[in-house]
């Protein structure tokens, strides 16, 4: 039954479509209209700790270009939707990592970059080292390397793209 | 070389009986002298014309637990005028402050607190001796030789209680030891189960 109505719907919603799209108008799914503005400018938060930071600054620099994807880096955490943790997340630093995650509005997302944010990599067995900044914030994407290259990044942010398309969610978490 | 003979004779001729001894090791000048006087000779060495030590670069400490003055506080100078390099030393233990040279160089004023910070050494008369490089409440001296290398303390956000919470240390990984000693491996003509016995022994977990 559920189906037939769904079928009829999207019948309904395909004519709708023919009748008004030479009259300058767009039709499409809310989901997608969402994760279209939400994946087309994906604000970070500066988030550079240690040598992770210097290949982050790599992508959005003119050879790889973050700006392509609207990307522009935000010195604060109450404009941005994206933290991308590049480099080691120390035990001094890691409440005020989480006070600027908790500053940033919904809906939010992390890109854990390089093996210290990822599982405290080298420094795994240091006293003064957090083993994994997902012990601190939720994360979405992890890019392994150390440090991963620029091209690391961005297919990381271009797998972030693709898990916001995928997921159909007004407001996670 | 001779400049580095002259200015080995400058120094020792500037600190005069406060100087215990002088080596030269891989083309540096390194003296110890006495821990009280080292106000003294390192004002000696900035404004004696001669040697016009007028750079503190740094101040760094170093353990040796098998020594009965375990620590030595290492300054290192640099003279301008005359391109010289010298390494002044000091002997102290975790008890025994040592006389701070702030008024001196104002630039130890930051690395006497890193001293401080990772070895336990007191300076006697700094200004500000708090921690510098370590987390606030740190407990311990990270750069002590019988400090574990994992700590005590490690942290999580704790989502019932809002914020991050500080709690024992509990490895999810075995801390790896690594087996010198395997006989499928190299190194078959070095004793180094000897070796491995005179390295200093670990208090608590590695």
């Amino acid at each position: 039954m559920d189906e037939m109505r769904l079928a009829k719907a999207e019948d309904i919603a395909r004519k709708l479509g023919e009748t008004v799209q030479d009259k300058g108008f767009l039709l499409t799914k809310y989901e997608d209209l969402m994760a279209w503005a939400r994946t087309g400018s994906m604000w970070p938060m500066t988030f550079g700790l240690a040598c992770c930071g210097i290949e982050m600054i790599h992508a959005y620099m003119s050879r790889y270009d973050l700006d392509r994807f609207g990307m522009m880096p935000r010195a604060s955490p109450r404009q941005s939707d994206v933290m991308i943790v590049a480099g080691t997340l120390t035990n001094k630093m890691a409440p005020a990592m989480r006070l600027l995650y908790d500053q940033m509005p919904e809906p939010r997302w992390v890109i854990s970059m390089g093996s210290c944010a990822n599982s405290g990599g080298y420094y795994h067995y240091s006293y003064s080292v957090v083993r994994g900044c997902d012990r601190i914030v939720p994360v979405d994407i992890y890019i392994p390397g150390c440090p991963p290259t620029a091209e690391a990044l961005l297919y990381g942010i271009m797998q972030l793209h693709r898990k916001i398309r995928r997921g159909n969610k007004v407001i996670d978490r | 070389m001779e400049d580095l003979d002259r200015l080995e004779s400058e120094v020792k001729r500037a600190l005069g009986n406060a100087l215990i001894d002088a080596t030269i090791a891989r083309g540096e000048l390194c003296v110890h002298v006495y821990r009280e006087r080292i106000v003294e000779c390192l004002t000696t060495l900035r404004d004696d014309p001669a040697l016009a030590m007028g750079q503190l670069m740094d101040v760094c400490g170093a353990d040796y637990p098998g020594r009965p003055e375990r620590f030595e506080v290492v300054y290192n100078l640099l003279s301008l005028r005359h391109n010289w390099r010298l390494r002044v030393k000091v002997g102290t233990d975790e008890k025994t402050p040592v006389p701070t040279v702030t008024g001196i160089y104002s630039s130890a004023g930051w690395f006497e607190r890193e001293c401080w910070d990772l070895f336990g050494v007191a300076f006697d008369g700094h200004p500000d001796l708090r921690r510098i490089l370590t987390d606030y409440g740190f407990e311990g001296h990270p750069l002590r030789k019988d400090f574990p290398l994992t700590g005590f303390v490690e942290v999580r956000y704790d989502y019932e209680q809002k914020r991050v919470v500080y709690e024992p240390v509990k490895l999810m990984q075995d801390y790896r030891s690594f087996d010198f000693l395997s006989p499928w491996e190299g190194m078959t003509d070095v004793n180094l189960r000897k070796i491995q016995e005179s390295l200093p022994k670990t208090e608590g977990k590695p």
